[in-house]
C-alpha cells in the first residue's frame, strides 16, 4: 500500500515551513487578472435598473425608449409586472450596450411603476406577542429559510407548529432538495398540515422558535449563588468584497456558454446555471484566475449571473459584462445576520458555571435566519434558549466568514465575562476553571489560553473593572474563545509527470487569497522532491477535475489531501519505471532535492530529468481524490480551537475606542504553509477590529434603504486602526498528527467578543452592542452614571 | 434646488435636445473648463454669466501619455481616467471598487502625484503624465516596494494591492524615512478588506530601512 500519510517533521522539506505566496509577484505588479479585468472581444456592458423600494409590486415596465437608443443591444426584463420585490436594490431590468455610459443612459430611460407595500427594516427587539401571529409557511418562506441556513431542526419545528399554505408539488420538493433542504425538512413538508385559506394573509415578520432546554435551568437558577443578566448584540454587516459580484458571459454557439465569474465555487457554477439556461452543465465552461474577495458571499451565479448569460443570448451571444456597482454590492449582495440576546447566566461562588438562559432575536433579511449556537464553546449543564427570527426587507443574508459563530461568541463570551466581573474573578481564571465544559478541545484551549496570556502580558494588564470612568483615557483587556470544524471538502486533481521531467497539476479549485495555490504546490513539491517552480499548477477552470467550493474552511484539507494522494501515486509510478535503471526495487527509492535515488545510498541516484526520461513515450497521469477511503489514512480532520485577547484604550471624554494590541493563539492541525497561515490570522484580526469598531448596515426606517451603501460611511478599518498584532500558530506534537484542518473561519470569530470585553474592563461597564462607536460608549457610561 | 431637472439654455443655434445640459453634467463641464485650456468646441453654454465650452455629448478625440507611451481614444467627456485605462487601454492594474474616491484601489500617479483615477475625468488627464502600477516593474525587475510586499506577504485576494503599491511608492518617495505616525497618516487613503495591513506595514519598514 502506498504511504499517503503526511511525512513526519524530520521528513518534511517544505510542509510547515514559511513559503512565499506563489501568486504574489503577479498581484504586486498588477498583472493578476480578475473577472472585473477580463475584456472579451466585442464585449457589451450591462447595467441594471434596481428597485428603489424595499417592498413593492411591479405594476408596469416601459422599455421602449431604452430599446430605441443607439448602441443598446438588448433589454431584458428580470422581474416583470406582478413580481413582488422584497428589498431595495433588487434587479428589475437589465440592459446591454456598446459601452457603460450608453447602458447607464438606457437604464435611466426605462419607466417602471411600482405599487409600494409596507416594509420593515428594523431588527429591534420583537414587540411582545408579535411572534405568536405567525401564520402557515409558504414555499417561498421555506426557500428563504434554506437560503439563510436556518438549522433543519428549527425548520421542522416551524413546519410542524404553523403548517404550510399549500401542498408542495413533487417538483417544488425536488427544487427544495436542490436548494439544500435536508431529508427531514422534506419529510416534514410532505406530512405538514395545509391551511390554504391562510395563503393570502401576510406572514408575520416574527418567527418564534420553540424553546430548547437542557438539564433543569429553573432549578439551577433558583440554587445559583451568583447570577448575571445582560443585553448583548452584533448588527447586520456586509461582505463588502472589493471586487464586486459579477460575470461576463457569452454564447460560443447556440448550445454553449463561456462564463468568467467572480466566484468561490468554480466547479459548482455550471450545475447551478444549467437549468435556468436550459442547456446541460457540460456545455457551460467557467473560468476564473483570481477573485477579489468572497468571504462567503460568492457560491452561486446569482440571479444576475443567470441574466447576464440570458441577455448575452438576446444580444446574439456577444460577451456581456455585468459587475455590480458598489451601492448594489453593499445593499443586496449579501450580509451577515444580526443577533441580539437578553442573557442570564449563573455560577457557584467559586466560578463553576451552572446555568444559561437566553432570549435571542436577529434578522437575516427576508428569511429571518437561525439562532447562533449559544452558549458557545462552553456546554453549560443547564440551559434554556428561545429565539425569534425577524423576517424583514433589508436584503438577503449570506454566509459570512464563520456563519453564526462571531454572533455566538459575542452573545456568549460577553455574558460570561460580565459574570466573571460579578464574581470578582480574573476572566482568565474564570474561563480556565470552566474549560472542562469545552469537552474535546479542553487541552487545546488550556495550552492556548496560557500562551495567549503570556503574549498579551495579561497578568500585568488585567485589573478588576473600575468604577465607570467619566473622563480620561483608560485601558483594559478582554479574552474570547472560538471553535470551528474545517474538514476538507471533496476535491479531485490530475497530476502529470512528463518524460521531459515537467510536472503539471490540474484542479478546478480557486484561490481566494488564502494561499491555496501556494499550499497545493508545497504539498506536491514536498512529495516529489522538486522545487515549487518545477510544477505548473492550473486551477480555476471547469475543464479541470472538480474541486469543492471554498467555504467553511474546507479548501485546505480538500486540496492538500487530493494533491498528496496524486503526488504519492505519481511518484510511486515513477519509481516503478526508474527502479531497474538504479538496480533497485521501487520501494527502496526516494526523491529529494531534485533527485531520484536509493535510500541511504547517495551513489545510486539520477537527476529528476534523467529519472523522468525512463517513463517512456507516454506521461504518467494520476487522479488524486479527497475523500478516498480506498487510500487511507484520512489526511484531513475536523475541529479546532482558538483563543484571542485584546487590549484597548478608551477615551472616556470622547467615547473613542482604540485597539492597542491583539493576540491570537490558533490551531488548525498540520500547517502546510506557515507564512500564508499567519497572514490569514492577521487578516482575521484586522477584519475583526473593523467589525468591532465600525461596520454596520444602517437602514432608514422611512425609505427602507441602506443609508451607508458606499465606502465612506460603510467604514472599513484602515491602516491607522491596526495595533500590534501577535499570532501564534499551535504546531508540533498534539497538533500536526491530526492532519490538515481549515483556518479561514476560526480566527475571525473571537475579535468582537474579545474587544467588547476589553472595553468593559477599561470603562467598568458593558457597551451592549457592536460596533463600539463613540456614541454607544458614551451612552453606556452615562446610563451607568445615572443608574 | 432640484438636481437633475434644471436645464440650462444652450447658446447653440440649433437648440436641439441633445445639447441640453443638466445641472449634474454642468458641474462636470465647469470642472473641465478650469482644467483644460479653452478650445473652440461646437457649443458653449452660458453658466454664471460666462460662456463655457461643451465637450460632447458624444465622442471626443483624446490623447494621453501613460507610462511614457502615447495612447489615443475617442471617449465621451464623462468617462473617467480609470475606465479609460481599464476598458480602452487594457491597463487593468488599477481597480474599480468604490468608484467615488473612498478606497484608493484605483490609485495612479498623475503629474507624479497620487490621484484616485475613478474621480479624475479622462478628458482632464490629457497632457499630464500618468503612471500606473504596470510600469513599476522595469526590465523584469520588481520595484523595491513590490519586492517588500512579496517578502512580507502583504497581499491576500490582491484586489487592493496595485493601488497600495502605487500609494506606498509615492509615499516613500516623499518620506524616505517615515515614522510610524507618518505611515498611519500617509497611507490611510487605501482600504483593504482581507486585512493585509500588517504585511504592508512591515513592507514599508523594510523599504524605508534599505532605501527605495
Amino acid at each position: 500500500m502506498p504511504d499517503y500519510a503526511w511525512p513526519d517533521a524530520e521528513h518534511r522539506k517544505l510542509i510547515g515551513t514559511r513559503v512565499t505566496r506563489v501568486d504574489a509577484p503577479a498581484k504586486v505588479s498588477g498583472r493578476a487578472k480578475y473577472t472585473y479585468d477580463v475584456h472579451r472581444p466585442g464585449m457589451l456592458y450591462g447595467k441594471v435598473l434596481r428597485s428603489p423600494y424595499a417592498h413593492a409590486k411591479v405594476v408596469s415596465i416601459d422599455t421602449s425608449a431604452a430599446e430605441k437608443m443607439p448602441g443598446v443591444k438588448a433589454v431584458h426584463i428580470v422581474q416583470g409586472p406582478g413580481a413582488n420585490i422584497h428589498w431595495a436594490g433588487d434587479d428589475i431590468v437589465a440592459v446591454a450596450a456598446v459601452d457603460e455610459t450608453t447602458a447607464e443612459d438606457a437604464v435611466r430611460a426605462i419607466k417602471v411603476k411600482y405599487q409600494q407595500l409596507p416594509h420593515l427594516v428594523s431588527d429591534a427587539e420583537p414587540p411582545k406577542g408579535a411572534a405568536e401571529e405567525q401564520g402557515p409557511l409558504s414555499m417561498d418562506a421555506i426557500g428563504d429559510m434554506l437560503d439563510n441556513q436556518v438549522p433543519a431542526r428549527q425548520m421542522v419545528e416551524a413546519i410542524g407548529k404553523y403548517g404550510i399554505t399549500e401542498k408542495p408539488s413533487e417538483d417544488a420538493l425536488k427544487e427544495a432538495k436542490e436548494d439544500g433542504a435536508p431529508d427531514e425538512v422534506l419529510a416534514a413538508l410532505r406530512t405538514a398540515t395545509v391551511h390554504p385559506e391562510a395563503g393570502n394573509r401576510p406572514p408575520s415578520n416574527y418567527q418564534k422558535a420553540a424553546a430548547q432546554t437542557v438539564g433543569d435551568p429553573d432549578k439551577a437558577f433558583s440554587e445559583a449563588e451568583v447570577v448575571s443578566e445582560g443585553l448583548y448584540g452584533i448588527p447586520v454587516i456586509t461582505h463588502c468584497c472589493l471586487e464586486s459580484h459579477g460575470s461576463i458571459s457569452e454564447w460560443t454557439d447556440q448550445e454553449h456558454v463561456f462564463t468568467h465569474i467572480s466566484t468561490q465555487n468554480v466547479s459548482g457554477i455550471p450545475g447551478q446555471m444549467a437549468e435556468p439556461l436550459k442547456i446541460p452543465a457540460t456545455n457551460i465552461r467557467v473560468h476564473q484566475d483570481n477573485i477579489g474577495g468572497g468571504f462567503g458571499s460568492k457560491f452561486s451565479p446569482d440571479r444576475w449571473g443567470i441574466f447576464t448569460a440570458e441577455i448575452s443570448k438576446k444580444a446574439g451571444g456577444k460577451p456581456v459584462r455585468i459587475m455590480l456597482e458598489r451601492d448594489a454590492e453593499l445593499e443586496m449582495a449579501g450580509a451577515r445576520p444580526s443577533a441580539f440576546a437578553r442573557v442570564k447566566v449563573a455560577a457557584k461562588k467559586d466560578g463553576t458555571l451552572t446555568a444559561w438562559q437566553s432570549d435571542s432575536w436577529g434578522t437575516g433579511g427576508p428569511g429571518g435566519g437561525g439562532m447562533p449556537p449559544i452558549p458557545y464553546v462552553f456546554s453549560i449543564p443547564n440551559q434554556r434558549q428561545q429565539h425569534t427570527a425577524i423576517r424583514n426587507n433589508i436584503g438577503p443574508a449570506r454566509a459570512w466568514r464563520a456563519p453564526n459563530h462571531p454572533q455566538a461568541a459575542v452573545l456568549t463570551m460577553c455574558a460570561l465575562d460580565d459574570l466573571a466581573a460579578k464574581l470578582n474573578m480574573d476572566p482568565v481564571d474564570f474561563f480556565g476553571k470552566n474549560l472542562n465544559l469545552t469537552k474535546a478541545r479542553e487541552n487545546t484551549y488550556r495550552e492556548e489560553l496560557a500562551i495567549a496570556a503570556d503574549l498579551m502580558g495579561w497578568k500585568q494588564k488585567w485589573h478588576p473593572r473600575p468604577q465607570p470612568a467619566s473622563n480620561g483615557v483608560v485601558r483594559g483587556v478582554g479574552v474570547s474563545f472560538h471553535t470551528w470544524g474545517g474538514r476538507g471538502h471533496n476535491s479531485d486533481c490530475d497530476l502529470t509527470i512528463h518524460p521531459d521531467g515537467s510536472v503539471e497539476l490540474k484542479m478546478g479549485s480557486q484561490d481566494l487569497g488564502t494561499g491555496t495555490r501556494t499550499c497545493i504546490l508545497v504539498v506536491a513539491a514536498d512529495t516529489l522532491g522538486v522545487p515549487l517552480d518545477a510544477i505548473q499548477l492550473l486551477i480555476g477552470d471547469t475543464t479541470y477535475p472538480p474541486s469543492g467550493g471554498s467555504g467553511g474552511s474546507t479548501t485546505i484539507g480538500g486540496v492538500s489531501s487530493s494533491t498528496r494522494r496524486a503526488a504519492v501515486d505519481a511518484r510511486d509510478a515513477l519509481f516503478a519505471k526508474v527502479a531497474p535503471a538504479l538496480n533497485a526495487q521501487p520501494d527502496q527509492l526516494e526523491c529529494v532535492n531534485g533527485k531520484v535515488g536509493v535510500k541511504g545510498d547517495s551513489s545510486k541516484s539520477l537527476s529528476w530529468k534523467e529519472a523522468c526520461s525512463k517513463i517512456g513515450a507516454m506521461p504518467i497521469t494520476v487522479r488524486g481524490k479527497n475523500p478516498d477511503r480506498s487510500k487511507p489514512p484520512d489526511l484531513t480532520n475536523s475541529g479546532v480551537g482558538g483563543v484571542q485577547m485584546a487590549e484597548v484604550e478608551v477615551d472616556a471624554d470622547t467615547g473613542i475606542v482604540k485597539v492597542k494590541k491583539m493576540v491570537a493563539a490558533q490551531d488548525c492541525g498540520l500547517v502546510i504553509d506557515l507564512k500564508t497561515a499567519e497572514t490569514q490570522c492577521y487578516g482575521a484580526l484586522i477584519m475583526g477590529i473593523s467589525y468591532s469598531l465600525y461596520e454596520e448596515k444602517v437602514m432608514d426606517p422611512t425609505s427602507g434603504r441602506m443609508l451607508n451603501a458606499d465606502m465612506q460611511f460603510y467604514r472599513l478599518a484602515g491602516l491607522s486602526d491596526i495595533p500590534e498584532l501577535v499570532v501564534h500558530m499551535m504546531t508540533g506534537k498534539g497538533y500536526d498528527e491530526r492532519g490538515v484542518i481549515g483556518l479561514g473561519e476560526p480566527p475571525v470569530i473571537s475579535p468582537g467578543a474579545a474587544i467588547s470585553n476589553a472595553v468593559a474592563n477599561a470603562i467598568g461597564v458593558r457597551v451592549p452592542f457592536l460596533p463600539l462607536t463613540p456614541d454607544r460608549v458614551l451612552a453606556a457610561l452615562e446610563q451607568k452614571a445615572g443608574a | 434646488m432640484r438636481d437633475d431637472d434644471e436645464v440650462l439654455k444652450p447658446q447653440a443655434e440649433d437648440g436641439s435636445d441633445s445639447s441640453k445640459v443638466s445641472r449634474r453634467d454642468f458641474l462636470r463641464i465647469s470642472g473641465i473648463s478650469v482644467a483644460v485650456p479653452l478650445v473652440a468646441g461646437p457649443k458653449t453654454v452660458l453658466a454664471s454669466g460666462e460662456q463655457v465650452p461643451v465637450h460632447g455629448p458624444g465622442m471626443v478625440a483624446m490623447e494621453f501619455t501613460i507610462n511614457g507611451k502615447s495612447y489615443k481614444a475617442n471617449l465621451e467627456p464623462r468617462v473617467t481616467l480609470l475606465d479609460a485605462l481599464r476598458d480602452q487601454f487594457e491597463l487593468t492594474g488599477a481597480k474599480r471598487v468604490c468608484d467615488r474616491a473612498e478606497c484608493g484601489s484605483c490609485t495612479v500617479l498623475m503629474d507624479n502625484k497620487t490621484v484616485y483615477a475613478c474621480s479624475v475625468l479622462a478628458i482632464e488627464a490629457q497632457k499630464k503624465p500618468i503612471t500606473t502600477v504596470e510600469s513599476l516593474m522595469q526590465n523584469g525587475n520588481l520595484h523595491p516596494v513590490q519586492q517588500a510586499f512579496i517578502d512580507h506577504d502583504a497581499s491576500q485576494c490582491g484586489f487592493c494591492t496595485p493601488g497600495f503599491i502605487v500609494s506606498c511608492k509615492a509615499f516613500l518617495d516623499k518620506h524616505p524615512q517615515p515614522t510610524a505616525e507618518d505611515i498611519r497618516h500617509g497611507l490611510s487613503g487605501n482600504l483593504c478588506r482581507c486585512g493585509t495591513y500588517e504585511g504592508i506595514r512591515k513592507a514599508i519598514a523594510q523599504v524605508a530601512q534599505k532605501g527605495a
